[in-house]
């Protein structure tokens, strides 16, 4: 019982508890504390755990079972937490990134009524993405899943009182539960088949199940994940979700949660690869990739912007675990984790100093006031755009590599397009925001204070040096360390060979560059070239929004004005309105006997007396 | 001999009876209602009841009938039957004839069927004197002779109690009379 | 010739039922009252007649409580119906309809 597993998962909890029952009589200073420090704590107990495992063999586990939970037969679910290489490095990606999320909150939350609220879901939201992540069988695993997507409505609906932020968290909830559903038929179908969850007996019964439902499970779960994880069909939610504060975003929709579907797969490899699933995987993912990059260059709210980049980036991840390389995934995961987040705070250093104002129409001329900001935007977009040698070139390549290596042609070709339109957002958003001349030149923006400059730093500084961690040339410790837990990929991710590899790293940096170029010449200056057809095209998402409204929103809505209006108001209340209307008839009708003569009664009287006794005597 | 006697008494009975429903006044209708009385403690002798025709003729006679004077004599209301009446109408004397003469039918039948040959008992002597009544009042009967002592004498409390003149009451409301009691819907 | 009991039976039921009908038709309160009073003796007369044909005394006692009972509630009714009057000045038994519902 490795009590270093509980601790991770425990901390976090405890600082959510603690700042949700007191918070309110913590005061400020206690409650940031306690929310920065538990998660830190976390972070310390993950780099034992690491270490740990970094010593001992590849399939080594650090394990804690806490108690059973489903015993049927020979069915049995356990509480179990397993801490295994796979594990160590999602929760190094998630204490860490959200330690510093933690303290930049401090920061940005300043002066928030609901304060202690926030921290307490914050809190709340990581070790529900830990339990996730260290659950030891499918069902534990999903029980962190559903937290999360619980976290995540009740932070993107925050400032509830705006009516934007509590639509938002509905439609996150609720595009989250179709996905769940599928979710939920996956893992009961495996249940079934396969009788067991645990993720160590999954993987050794796996060749005894029949083929068919094997697919059909995990395509169920993948369908799962492009919910929690934004993919087409079920991404529609991640824009709306941006109504959420800022570090929110860069925590939850960013590093961390919506890579959970990333994840599971991951997870699952045996499960993947046997069931030939992951070709569609792939597809799925560079799909999503092209298009929401498309979609992002339309945007005008800069954080949109980069919920679309997310979208994509994503899509980028499921391709390299489609293409069969789960290193490339996770790899690509976690430098994503650093750009993105140092993204999506620097936007919100500008929020912060503008009071909100995030429609990039109307910002401009920033870098003068925000060099600090400015500069973390500025590596932020070029280690997105996968310009070398910063952390998204070497994760964006063990991708596209992966791919051409599985003679996934076309899916190359759209990953490298995409690397262009990716570098040609960021370029557009980045011009748009910083540079000169400014929209409204009266404007005095302050820089960041230091409790949010130091987590952005620190992002910097990992956005540019991380992708080092997978860098041939220095003996890709990453790869190294996770490649065991990947042991079934079909095609291992290959050395570089000199030639090869240098032509296919040269096209992506090449569209990179051709992107950057594009979008320097569109838009230098500020200029907004009007887009035209395309451009409605482009910011109405190719419509898919508006298909769902006709398609599902408006018939479901239409059947419960229905249910509501016709069923409940004419059919039944009418059925109970009318039977009284019909009591109440009766009871006017015989009140007409009651005509208050004491004659009449007597009558009465005498008529059934003269029948009893007729009655009676006739007998 | 005695049926003769019977004749006569039953004869002035039942037409004491008609007289009472039918008088115009209620004078008149009490005046009936005294031979009816009277009639009846001749019959009630004819069937050895001699203790309860004398009460008959002490009790009902000569109280209550009086009783029955003093308040018509207190009452001299209007006749309300010379106003038309807002209640039931003609159909409601059809059906009092109409079930009064079933009644009639029924039970003359059933009675001509069931007492065609009906005699009279033996009967030992002192039958209905004081002193047999007497003797099962205070045995067999005696709660309801104690049950009837209370009845009386809640009934005197009631008479007087209602029989009270209503109090002239200080009014509370600006006008100067006392509370009506509301006697009917209809309207008065 | 002795007079058949039903007779007296006979007499009894078409007393009854004049002064049922004087209930039901007549709209003095009084008279009504009167008509109550005749009902009663008719029922005593049967009820003597039967005690007369079982030889048993027991009829006559009733006709005693009868008598008894009919005292006190003409006491009660009277001195209800003076109490109306007073309040009302009406005798007029189809005035009184509160029971309308």
């Amino acid at each position: 019982m490795e009590w270093t597993v509980v601790g991770i998962v425990a901390l976090p909890l405890a600082g959510a508890v603690a700042n949700g029952l007191l918070g309110g009589r913590l005061g400020a200073r206690a409650v940031s504390g306690i929310g920065c420090l538990v998660v830190l704590g976390a972070f310390g107990l993950g780099v034992v755990g690491f270490r740990e495992l970094a010593l001992a063999s590849p399939e080594a586990a650090l394990r804690a079972a806490l108690g059973e939970w489903i015993v049927s037969g020979d069915f049995r679910v356990a509480w179990e937490l397993k801490l295994d290489r796979l594990a160590a490095v999602m929760v190094l990606v998630v204490t860490g990134v959200g330690f510093l999320i933690h303290v930049y909150s401090v920061g940005y939350m300043h002066g928030d009524e609901a304060y202690s609220r926030y921290f307490t879901y914050l809190n709340l939201f990581v070790a529900s993405m830990l339990l996730l992540v260290l659950g030891g069988n499918l069902l534990v695993f999903f029980v962190g899943w559903e937290l999360v997507g619980l976290c995540s409505y009740l932070l993107i609906g925050f400032w509830f009182e705006r009516p934007s932020a509590a639509a938002a968290g509905r439609k996150a909830f609720v595009t989250n539960r179709i996905g769940d559903a599928a979710f939920l038929l996956g893992i009961c179908l495996l249940a079934v088949t396969l009788g067991t969850l645990e993720f160590d007996g999954l993987q050794k019964r796996l060749p005894q199940a029949p083929p068919a439902a094997l697919t059909a499970a995990a395509l169920l779960l993948f369908a799962g994940a492009t919910g929690k994880s934004a993919q087409l069909p079920l991404y529609v939610w991640l824009p709306d979700a941006m109504e959420g504060p800022t570090p929110v975003s860069a925590l939850i929709h960013a590093a961390t949660m919506v890579t959970a579907g990333v994840y599971m797969v991951a997870r699952l490899w045996p499960l993947y690869v046997a069931s030939g699933v992951l070709p569609v995987v792939a597809a799925v993912g560079g799909f999503t990739a092209l298009f929401a990059a498309t979609v992002a260059v339309a945007q005008t709210d800069l954080k949109r912007i980069l919920a679309y980049s997310t979208i994509s980036q994503i899509g980028y991840m499921f391709l390299g675990l489609g293409a069969g390389s789960g290193v490339a995934g996770m790899f690509h995961l976690t430098t994503h984790a650093f750009f993105k987040a140092l993204l999506f705070l620097s936007a919100g250093s500008v929020m912060h100093a503008l009071h909100g104002l995030i429609d990039v129409r109307r910002l401009g001329g920033l870098s003068r006031a925000m060099p600090f900001t400015a500069a973390s935007f500025l590596v932020g977009a070029v280690s997105l755009s996968g310009i070398p040698p910063l952390a998204g070139f070497f994760s964006k390549e063990h991708i596209l590599t992966a791919a051409h290596a599985r003679g996934l042609t076309a899916l190359w070709t759209v990953g490298v397009l995409t690397a262009g339109i990716t570098a040609l957002y960021i370029t557009r958003a980045a011009l748009l925001t910083f540079a000169d001349p400014p929209a409204d030149p009266a404007r005095r923006p302050h820089e960041a204070p230091p409790v949010m400059r130091w987590p952005m730093g620190v992002l910097l500084v990992l956005s540019a040096v991380g992708g080092f961690l997978g860098a041939k040339a220095l003996g890709a410790p990453f790869d190294r360390f996770l490649l065991p837990v990947f042991e079934q990929e079909p095609a291992p991710v290959p050395e570089h060979g000199a030639s090869g590899d240098l032509t296919l790293a040269l096209a992506s940096v090449g569209a990179a560059l051709g992107g950057i170029a594009v979008g320097w010449i569109a838009y230098r200056g500020r200029r907004m070239p009007e887009l035209g057809a395309l451009g409605r095209v482009l910011s109405r998402q190719w419509y898919v929004e508006d298909l769902y409204q006709t398609v599902l929103v408006h018939p479901a809505r239409a059947l419960a004005l229905f249910w509501a209006r016709v069923v409940d108001l004419q059919w039944i209340d009418g059925a109970a309105n009318g039977l009284a209307a019909v009591v109440g008839a009766l009871g006017a009708g015989v009140r007409r006997w009651q005509t208050g003569y004491v004659r009449q009664y007597a009558a009465w009287f005498l008529a059934g007396t003269v029948l009893a006794v007729g009655y009676w005597l006739l007998r | 001999m005695e049926s003769v006697l019977f004749v006569v008494a039953a004869a002035l009975s039942l037409v004491g009876g008609v007289g009472v429903v039918t008088a115009r006044a209620p004078v008149h209708s009490a005046l009936s209602l005294l031979v009816v009385l009277v009639s009846l403690a001749v019959l009630y002798l004819t069937l050895l009841a001699e203790f309860v025709a004398v009460l008959q003729v002490i009790v009902y006679a000569g109280a209550i009938l009086v009783l029955f004077l003093f308040v018509i004599m207190l009452l001299h209301a209007h006749n309300p039957e010379l106003r038309p009446s807002s209640g039931p109408g003609r159909i409601h004397r059809a059906v009092a004839g109409v079930c009064g003469g079933a009644l009639v039918a029924l039970v003359a039948f059933a009675v001509l069927r069931e007492l065609r040959g009906a005699a009279e008992a033996p009967v030992a002597a002192g039958f209905g004197t004081p002193q047999s009544v007497g003797r099962e009042l205070f045995t067999t009967f005696v709660l309801p002779f104690e049950l009837a002592g209370v009845l009386l004498l809640v009934g005197i409390v009631a008479g007087i109690v209602l029989g009270k003149a209503p109090e002239r009451r200080a009014p509370e409301r600006t006008e100067g009379r006392p509370e009506e009691v509301r006697l009917s819907r209809s309207g008065r | 010739m002795t007079v058949p009991l039903s007779a007296y039976v006979l007499v009894s039921l078409l007393l009854f039922v004049l002064g049922g009908l004087g209930v039901l038709v007549r709209r003095t309160a009084l008279i009504v009252f009167m008509s109550i009073e005749l009902m009663l003796n008719s029922v005593n007369l049967a009820f003597l007649t039967f005690a007369r044909m079982h030889g048993d005394l027991s009829g006559q006692l009733v006709a005693f409580f009868v008598l008894v009972v009919a005292a006190v509630e003409v006491v009660v009714g009277l001195a209800m119906l003076v109490s109306l009057f007073r309040a009302h000045r009406t005798v007029d038994v189809d005035e009184m309809d509160l029971l309308r519902g």
